[in-house]
């Protein structure tokens, strides 16, 4: 048997994976929601941030991001296998082998922290490791698989960006970073659970308890309607700290007041309604959900431009 | 079929390395930024220059 033929067997084409596909271990949907909300946390502060220092800050957050991402494909290979929705990723697909997916997230991990530490403070630094090792380990090796509250305090991993976005730039935590902090904690569980009431998702094959499984579509609803509720305060308490300014406070009132109204229809709807109309109103107070975390982070940033040309 | 024949695998494998390349380019290129920024902020630095820095030598005690 000559080199080449070991080579060959020893390794086939279908096992190289593309630079996309190592792109795709990072969750690149993920990390987008992540830079916008840890930029806008980096901007309203009342400092003043190089604009190299913050990109690299913007950057090192999301590559952070990335590489919790990628050890929670390394964990989650055996479900993401067993689910049409993420049977199609790199690990599960067989691009990319799963020991590969650990040692990239392990080191982007190293590599992200270590950088942001050095280019803004070791405070920010500690907040982004936290923040890798409460999604990798507290969400994905613990609390996924073990109680259907998973969502809701797995939603804190996507709360921090904007805190260590602040962090990065202030070196300190405040009011305010604690509040945009609530307001992505508060916003989770609404968002997903009216998004899990009418995917038709094949969790319970894995095994993974969501609340429309273990407790059924009613309660979930209700849940829904309850951290709505919890939700309000906290997105216009942001509005009584100095980063907001009128924008915030306008669009704070008109979100919420929908917000709160699609939540509520949510609730007095029951299975055989929305079955018959093909959850239409879910649908719509799953698409809402988006564009309302969007444009309150997106009203902090028109504030904080209006207050530096002094027009509020 | 000669040897030279590029096969998909080939361009796989090339798209790889052009995005570790390109990867690796961009990290110095940012290591470059940070570090010009930070010393246009005048960030205290101290180089080694062969000479006890005073910063780390303990303090000479006056017997006289």
């Amino acid at each position: 048997m000559t080199d080449l033929t070991t080579n060959t067997s020893a390794r086939t084409a279908e096992g190289d994976a593309r630079f996309g596909d190592y792109i795709q271990l990072l969750k690149p949907r993920v990390m987008s929601l992540v830079v916008f909300t840890a930029l806008v946390g980096l901007l309203v502060a009342p400092v003043s941030v190089d604009p190299m220092i913050g990109f690299t800050a913007i950057l090192f957050i999301a590559l952070g991001a990335g590489a919790s991402g990628a050890l929670n494909m390394w964990y989650d290979a055996d479900i993401d296998r067993v689910m049409r929705r993420t049977a199609g990723r790199p690990v599960p697909a067989g691009k990319i082998g799963a020991g590969e997916a650990l040692s990239l997230g392990l080191w982007l991990s190293a590599i992200s922290v270590a950088m942001l530490g050095l280019a803004t403070n070791w405070m920010a630094a500690g907040l982004l490791a936290f923040t890798i090792f409460f999604y990798a380990v507290i969400y994905t090796m613990w609390l996924k698989r073990a109680t259907p509250q998973n969502i809701v305090i797995g939603g804190a991993a996507g709360a921090f960006p904007p805190v260590v976005g602040w962090v990065a730039a202030t070196g300190s935590i405040s009011l305010e970073a604690l509040l945009m902090f609530g307001l992505i904690f508060m916003w989770t569980p609404p968002h997903f659970w009216a998004l899990a009431l009418f995917m038709k998702s094949d969790y319970h094959a894995a095994r993974v308890p969501m609340l429309t499984v273990t407790h059924g579509r009613a309660e979930t609803r209700r849940q829904i309607l309850i951290y709505t509720l919890a939700l309000v305060p906290v997105a216009l308490g942001l509005a009584l700290t100095p980063i907001a300014g009128p924008v915030y406070l306008a669009g704070a009132l008109v979100l919420n007041a929908l917000f709160l109204k699609g939540a509520w229809d949510i609730w007095r709807r029951d299975e055989t309604i929305a079955e018959a109309d093909g959850y239409r109103v879910e649908k719509r107070v799953f698409r809402f959900s988006l564009y309302y975390l969007f444009l309150h982070f997106g009203a902090l940033l028109v504030d904080a431009g209006l207050r530096s040309w002094g027009i509020a | 079929m000669p040897i030279t024949q590029t096969h998909e695998l080939h361009k796989r494998r090339f798209g790889r390395n052009l995005g570790v390349a390109l990867s690796l380019v961009g990290f110095a290129v940012i290591v470059f930024g940070l570090t010009v920024a930070k010393i246009r902020q005048g960030s205290l630095m101290e180089a080694y220059d062969h000479q006890p820095r005073v910063s780390v030598t303990p303090p000479v005690e006056d017997n006289r």
